[in-house]
């Protein structure tokens, strides 16, 4: 039952390191089933290529649920394919046809800097957040939850932004390889919540420094991030957080 | 009986954590500064640890093998997380939660590691929601709950289906905190290889740079795994791909005992296979057991749609045999009523090993409240299935869409098709009451020790568990440890210790590379794993077991002759990773088919069918086997087992009864 008869070509990047120059590599797929998932075609490949004594494809993937946010492939010139509101682990073979010519590159971006074939580093996405993604509050010394009473469209709204899996689509499809939906997401959240606003200014003026300072580009609102983003990330994120950084430098007493 | 000792305080149970908090000796802030921590494992377990202790002076070096702490499998829980708070008012407490987890574990867990867990729940919602976790909440601004399995109260708190996100990324984000402040080291793409041990005690590990291949010796006082459960085992499970055992499994090479492996969690809802390329499978949270009902035709290899098939000739099994619980019985039960209606000939689906969980009852009644609300009491059945599919998409909108991308089928139309599949394994490293392994100074974190679950684990309590040990127990345990470890100086790491371990470590790498044989590394992970399904799975029985281990055994001497590992040691290599850990599950499966043999009884996720009652329910045997098998590993892959008794003083042992 899981022989399909989908006969694929492939053209996957291919190169062995950092340093390295890399290229894209035609193979030849016969007998897909269209119940596969992307990934699982991937594993099929790997298992011809090591059975022929080659060096198996290197992408980065884990839970394959669409939800841990590793995989990170390039589609047909889209993140994580040709489907909507999909991650790549979740793409499955019946997106395409019999004969069809597939094109897989890693992410594009200077910030996210190939480590190997399909996989980069996607480390700067982590020192954003640790330069200020978090409400400064330390174990063990919380008041009793229900004391803080959020309205349901507030927590609703806060949960929407949270939703980012910080897979790093909005950069790779980004003209400008701008990180500013992913950075965005997690200042609203917490812009949204009360237990986020001592830190509001304080927070948006750091993470976008830290942003700069990784060499992600500008925003010039082309909205490609949000029509890529597998979980709906919306644009007023972005807007929010231009108002709040703009407010910062007026409102706030501490400059970062 | 015991011949280990599990260091519980004495004293009333309810106070039994109280007492010990206020009298576990301190280490004071200076010394803190000194004092180093390794953790392994970036999960709920391991993030919240090392912030934790982070915030409280300890200098903390975190592992994780993924590209980001965030990505933890933790990530992927989704139906909720467990607090004794009774915000609804239905009459939970701290002892009712205890109580429910106690004999949903089917008396096979420790009493007083478990009432510790439910005394610290409550705690765990009030610091998630202080680091801004967005969980679901009421129009009134106050928190929701809903009913999992195994309980008769709401206490399940969530944030729609993605619970588990929700809550790691309040823990990565206490821990990137720490990081941004040099407070803790973060090592990404790093795997843990082994553990150092010097004069006994654990004092450090060898860890393997993934992406140059270079092997690196860290330094800790004391070394903490949260590296997860080992559902991987079986090849296909609902863990992520790169979910293993090896952390773990080297500690356990290291001398400490490896607990109860045979209690694994077969989850009753999840898609079923679709072909042999499947390379995981994919849960369907139990919260969607609130609403939807779980049914089979009544007549054998029924081959009509699901929608052709009249009431009156669906039976709705789990209702039937368990009306008290009905849809709602513990994982264990609920996994088994499913195979037994497929083995009875009563499947659906093209491969007939599928049950139906139907939303169309509930969907209509939410529609029906909702019409009500909008001022019409007699709505047609289009308007009720119109606005009761609006209020199940709210509830568990992006179950349904990952149900529709996996399968291609809508369930909002046609009813879920589901199968258990591999999700949880209640067993691992043994630790005592302070969360400490056999080990001096090794600790154990979360799904990778043994303590809370016993023998079946009840739904929304891993995430409960893994944020206890974290934030709350291991932070006040280790300091019971770290106090009399002040004057030890940090280790140079050209001590022998780290010299022999990075030598074992290493070898084994180089070892992989040249057998050069000729069989993929998921060739004899897949081949591994259907043997540990077919006679270590849902039911075991003592031909079958026996079989197993041979078969396994020859399987491991097969593997260290005839794997292909491509490439080389010093790079990116993902065969050389996995190759490593299949090594370990190998090793590890023969264990638990070991395990599974010892027990001559059935209790929980362990079903031997030689012990079962007329109705086919587990039949445990107290007398023999209240205890916790904790497996001492031998030169040359040999196991010798030790017994922890369980007392139980607080609570009746009963028959679990959920009729």
């Amino acid at each position: 039952m899981s022989t399909g008869n989908m006969n694929l070509t492939l053209k996957v990047w291919r190169q062995k390191n950092n340093n390295a120059k890399g290229a894209l590599v035609d193979y030849k797929l016969a007998d897909i089933s269209p119940d596969m998932s992307f990934l699982e075609m991937f594993d099929v490949l790997n298992e011809q290529l090591i059975n022929k004594g080659d060096e198996p494809v290197v992408f980065d993937h884990d839970c394959r649920e669409g939800i841990c946010g590793m995989c990170s492939m390039f589609i047909n010139g889209r993140p994580h394919g040709p489907k909507d509101l999909v991650t790549t682990c979740q793409l499955h073979m019946r997106s395409f046809k019999d004969g069809d010519t597939i094109v897989v590159e890693p992410w594009r971006a200077a910030a996210f800097p190939v480590v190997k074939d399909l996989t980069v580093d996607r480390s700067a996405f982590d020192r954003v957040i640790a330069a200020g993604g978090f409400i400064s509050v330390n174990t063990g010394n919380a008041q009793d939850a229900n004391n803080l009473p959020i309205p349901k469209m507030q927590a609703d709204a806060a949960f929407e932004a949270a939703a980012c899996i910080g897979c790093g689509a909005c950069v790779a499809t980004c003209k400008n390889a701008s990180a500013m939906l992913f950075v965005s997401a997690k200042i609203s959240q917490l812009a949204l919540l009360p237990q986020g606003q001592p830190e509001r200014y304080r927070r948006v003026q750091s993470m976008v420094a830290q942003m700069d300072a990784e060499g992600f580009g500008n925003c010039t609102n082309t909205g490609a991030c949000e029509a890529e983003c597998p979980k709906g990330i919306s644009l007023e994120n972005i807007a929010r957080m231009n108002r709040d950084f703009a407010s910062a430098k007026f409102i706030s007493e501490e400059t970062v | 009986m015991s011949d280990i000792n599990s260091n519980i305080p004495e004293g009333e149970l309810t106070s039994k954590w109280t007492k010990y908090k206020s009298s576990v000796p301190l280490v004071n802030p200076s010394n803190k500064r000194t004092i180093e921590v390794i953790i392994v494992g970036s999960g709920l377990a391991g993030a919240s640890a090392a912030a934790t202790l982070a915030e409280m002076g300890y200098k903390v070096k975190c592992f994780c093998f993924q590209d980001s702490p965030r990505r933890a499998h933790s990530i992927a829980a989704q139906g909720g997380i467990n607090a004794a708070k009774n915000y609804q008012n239905d009459g939970d407490s701290t002892y009712r939660l205890f109580y429910d987890t106690i004999k949903g574990g089917d008396y096979r867990a420790r009493e007083a590691n478990v009432h510790r867990l439910a005394e610290v729940s409550a705690n765990i919602i009030d610091q998630c929601v202080a680091q801004g976790v967005p969980l679901a909440r009421e129009y009134g601004g106050l928190l929701d709950n809903r009913s999992f399995g195994g309980t008769q109260v709401q206490r399940t708190f969530y944030a729609a289906g993605q619970t588990g996100q929700q809550l790691l990324l309040g823990a990565y984000s206490a821990l990137e905190r720490q990081i941004g402040m040099g407070k803790v080291e973060m090592y990404t793409r790093h795997e843990m290889l082994e553990v150092v041990k010097i004069d006994g005690k654990a004092r450090g590990i060898i860890a393997r740079n993934l992406i140059t291949g270079e092997i690196e010796r860290h330094f800790g006082h004391a070394v903490v795994l949260g590296t997860g459960g080992y559902g991987n085992v079986f090849y296909l499970s609902t863990n992520a791909m790169g979910s293993n055992v090896t952390a773990a499994w080297k500690a356990h090479k290291q001398g400490a005992y490896f607990a109860n492996p045979c209690y694994t969690q077969i989850h009753p809802t999840c898609i079923p296979v679709s072909g042999d390329h499947q390379s995981k499978l994919t849960l369907m949270s139990e919260s969607l057991r609130n609403d939807g009902r779980i049914w089979v035709p009544k007549k054998k290899d029924d081959n009509r749609k699901a929608s052709d098939i009249p009431e009156d000739e669906r039976d709705y099994y789990l209702e039937r045999r368990y009306p008290a619980f009905g849809n709602l019985v513990p994982r264990d039960v609920a996994s088994r009523a499913a195979k037994e209606r497929c083995d009875a000939g009563y499947g659906v689906g093209a491969s007939k090993l599928a049950v139906y969980l139907d939303f169309k009852a509930n969907t209509e009644r939410y529609g029906k409240i909702e019409a009500s609300k909008a001022g019409n009491h007699n709505p047609d059945k289009e308007t009720c299935m119109r606005l009761g599919t609006a209020v199940i998409k709210e509830k568990y909108g992006n179950l349904f869409d990952m149900y529709a991308q996996i399968t291609g089928e809508n369930p909002y139309e046609t009813p879920m098709r589901i199968y258990p599949a591999v999700h949880y394994t209640m067993g691992g490293l043994w630790v005592d009451y302070n969360l400490m392994t056999s080990v001096p100074g090794l600790y154990c974190t979360g799904e990778a020790n043994f303590s809370d679950h016993g023998a079946n684990r009840l739904g929304a309590s891993a995430l409960m568990q893994g944020l206890a040990d974290g934030y709350f127990v291991l932070p006040y345990t280790i300091g019971s440890y770290l106090s009399k470890e002040i004057s030890v100086k940090a280790i140079p790491t050209d001590h022998p210790a780290f010299a022999e371990a990075e030598e074992r470590a290493v070898g084994i790498l180089n070892t992989l590379i040249n057998i050069k044989g000729t069989k993929s590394v998921d060739h004899f992970h897949k081949r591994l794993g259907h043997i540990m399904w077919e006679k270590c799975g849902m039911a075991r029985n003592e031909k079958g077991l026996n079989e197993a281990i041979q078969e396994i055994r020859a399987l491991r001497a097969e593997f260290w002759s005839d794997v292909r590992v491509p490439g080389t040691a010093d790079e990116l290599n993902t065969e050389l990773e996995k190759a490593g850990r299949v090594a370990d599950f190998i090793e590890l499966g023969e264990l638990m088919c070991i395990d599974a043999l010892n027990r001559n009884e059935s209790c929980g996720g362990h079903f031997r069918e030689e012990y079962q009652t007329e109705e086919g329910e587990a039949l445990r045997d107290d007398e023999n086997y209240a205890y916790v098998a904790a497996w001492e590993f031998k030169e040359g892959v040999n196991f010798e087992l030790h017994k922890e008794e369980l007392k139980f003083e607080n609570i009746k042992v009963a028959q679990r009864s959920y009729k």
